[in-house]
């Protein structure tokens, strides 16, 4: 019977899904598309047709109008927060879910409720710490406070990671004569490097992605990354929109990469991700 | 061989006093490990939000002086029209976003939870968009609600050209076509929540129910859902998080507008916030967004203790 069945129902769920497959994929294949096409070819027979024929030359002009400097933006932001997150959130996991120290939960959890507060409750207020600092309109001031308000999610996930570390295995270090800072760096930091992969994606995604904060700090259209420059081209290129969906295809790039180079750790992340 | 004997009076009392002599200077890494990180965030991040609560009672222009004003900020958004729409929309878009977001990953996250040919495929393609910014996500979107884009193309195609709108454009519309992409994006990110609380379901109580001749929806109903409950509640945090601070999408293809049709909560506060340099108010918006967030969740949470008591 469940032979009978199960013949039947491939059939119809194949049919189902790869429909619903199709469609999810349509939005991308039109940028694609769209970003191969030629200006005049776009204003003759508008969106929704086939195109005469292919050219990158979208591309070039997309890259030429700025978006190369953006995308460079973006890195000398990105690259940063993730590192120094990476750094940071490790330290204070380590030294709250490894040792006695007073009020550890405490710091814990406010901690997250920090990283869990709405942007939105924040904007004004940093704004005029960075002004203060000397740090408003700069890529500096951008590593800094993205660093700063994400940090929480990252220690909370790492602390539930490495208190699953064996006991035995630091105990033994510190009797072998390891200092605290040893022990940190050759026996926790190695032993959650899966975490540290996919909370490194997630975090990278996460700052390439950024507009609010962005728009926020930033003035300079020299300094803006990607995300937010992407959608200032549109003023410049009203209706070039072969050049629009190439520099939109170029801005997702960084993202896709990371995402299949860390596919694995990716979605892993977004699960831990979730437990916040 | 002298290591033996080391290693054994390290285990006895010489390793204490080593300990003491070491110890101020461990405790004090210890202490920057810690403290530094701490004081970092709680520096950006609370110190700010107690900054917004009491801006949040002053009038201030961001140049002279704040002036404390009490509640006035709070009185006036009872007069204001926009005030109004976006809240209304914050909530419209609360239910819809959040509600359509939840039932279309949990219904992908059943259909491909079952060991399949091809299922792989099918799941990388409904969760590709997630690796996407908003941004990109938005001018993706923005082609096909073009007013000669792929959306009115369809309809002509099909004879229903007088359907055809400017569908970022028009008042009536504009909210509802921000949902799609919004969706469109969230959608794959819930299926992969759901894909893991499936994981955990027995599927032993499945053959159970089986044999006692429970229906496919008697099963979903009474053995999958009770034991999806834990990511449940984490899916509905996050949903209704994500739901009342989107911005992005909105900002990208509308900003709030035609007539702050499609303004919400987050959008407004950043207009007259950061933009319309009216920082009290602004700030006073911001609050509301916070409490709403938080009263969203205590209400499902107590809603579900209350549930699980009489359950």
């Amino acid at each position: 019977m469940t032979a009978r069945k199960s013949r039947v129902r491939p059939w119809f769920f194949h049919g189902g899904m790869s429909v619903l497959a199709f469609l999810w994929l349509v939005p991308l294949a039109l940028v694609v598309v769209t970003s191969l096409r030629t200006f005049d070819d776009l204003a003759d027979a508008g969106l929704a047709s086939v195109p005469k024929g292919l050219t990158i030359d979208p591309y070039r002009q997309a890259l030429d109008s700025g978006e190369w400097q953006s995308i460079v933006n973006s890195l000398i932001i990105t690259v940063p927060v993730v590192v120094v997150t990476l750094v940071l959130a490790s330290m204070a996991a380590y030294g709250l879910a490894r040792h006695r120290i007073p009020f550890r939960k405490t710091m814990l959890l406010l901690m997250l409720a920090g990283n869990l507060l709405p942007a939105q409750l924040l904007l004004i207020p940093v704004l005029k710490l960075t002004e203060q600092f000397g740090i408003f309109d700069s890529r500096i001031g951008m590593i800094v406070v993205l660093t700063a308000v994400g940090l929480g999610f990252y220690v909370f996930v790492l602390h539930g990671f490495m208190r699953g570390i064996p006991d035995e295995i630091t105990h033994a270090a510190k009797i072998d004569g390891a200092t605290t800072f040893g022990v940190y760096l050759r026996i926790v930091l190695p032993l959650t490097k899966p975490a540290m992969a996919a909370l490194g994606s997630l975090a990278f995604t996460w700052t390439f992605n950024d507009l609010l904060w962005a728009i926020t700090l930033l003035r300079d259209e020299q300094k803006l990354p990607v995300t937010p420059a992407i959608l200032g081209m549109q003023g410049e290129f009203v209706s070039s929109w072969n050049v629009i969906a190439a520099a939109t295809v170029i801005a997702a790039i960084p993202t896709v990469i990371v995402f299949l180079r860390f596919q694995r750790y990716f979605i892993s992340g977004l699960l831990i991700g979730s437990a916040k | 061989m002298a290591a033996l004997p080391k290693a054994v009076s390290r285990g006895g009392p010489g390793a204490l006093s080593v300990g003491v002599r070491r110890g101020s200077r461990e405790t004090l890494v210890l202490l920057a490990f810690v403290l530094i990180p701490f004081a970092l965030e709680m520096f950006w991040t609370f110190w700010p939000a107690l900054n917004s609560v009491y801006i949040s009672l002053t009038q201030w222009d961001g140049i002279a002086p704040p002036v404390f004003v009490g509640l006035d900020n709070y009185a006036r958004m009872w007069s204001d029209e926009t005030f109004r729409t976006a809240l209304r929309n914050t909530v419209i878009w609360l239910v819809l976003f959040g509600g359509l977001s939840v039932l279309g990953g949990l219904g992908l996250a059943l259909l491909l939870d079952k060991p399949r040919k091809g299922i792989g495929i099918y799941r990388a393609i409904f969760f590709l968009p997630v690796v996407f910014s908003m941004v990109v996500t938005a001018l993706v979107w923005r082609m096909i609600f073009q007013p000669d884009g792929v959306v009115n193309s369809i309809l002509a195609a099909v004879g229903l050209e007088d359907q055809a709108r400017i569908w970022l454009g028009e008042p009536e519309t504009a909210l509802y076509a921000l949902i799609v992409p919004a969706l469109w994006r969230q959608v794959g990110y819930i299926m992969v929540l759901f894909l893991a609380g499936l994981k955990t379901v027995d599927p032993l109580l499945h053959e159970a129910a089986k044999m006692d001749g429970a229906s496919a929806f008697e099963r979903f109903r009474h053995v999958t859902l009770p034991q999806l409950r834990p990511i449940t509640t984490v899916v509905l945090a996050v949903t209704v998080i994500d739901a009342l601070r989107s911005f992005d999408i909105v900002w990208a293809l509308t900003k709030g507008g035609p007539y702050h049709s499609s303004e919400l909560l987050s959008t407004y506060q950043f207009s007259t916030g950061l933009l319309g340099s009216q920082l009290g108010y602004g700030s006073a918006l911001a609050v509301v967004i916070f409490l709403l967030t938080v009263g969203t969740i205590v209400v499902y949470l107590v809603r579900s203790l209350r549930e699980e008591e009489a359950a």
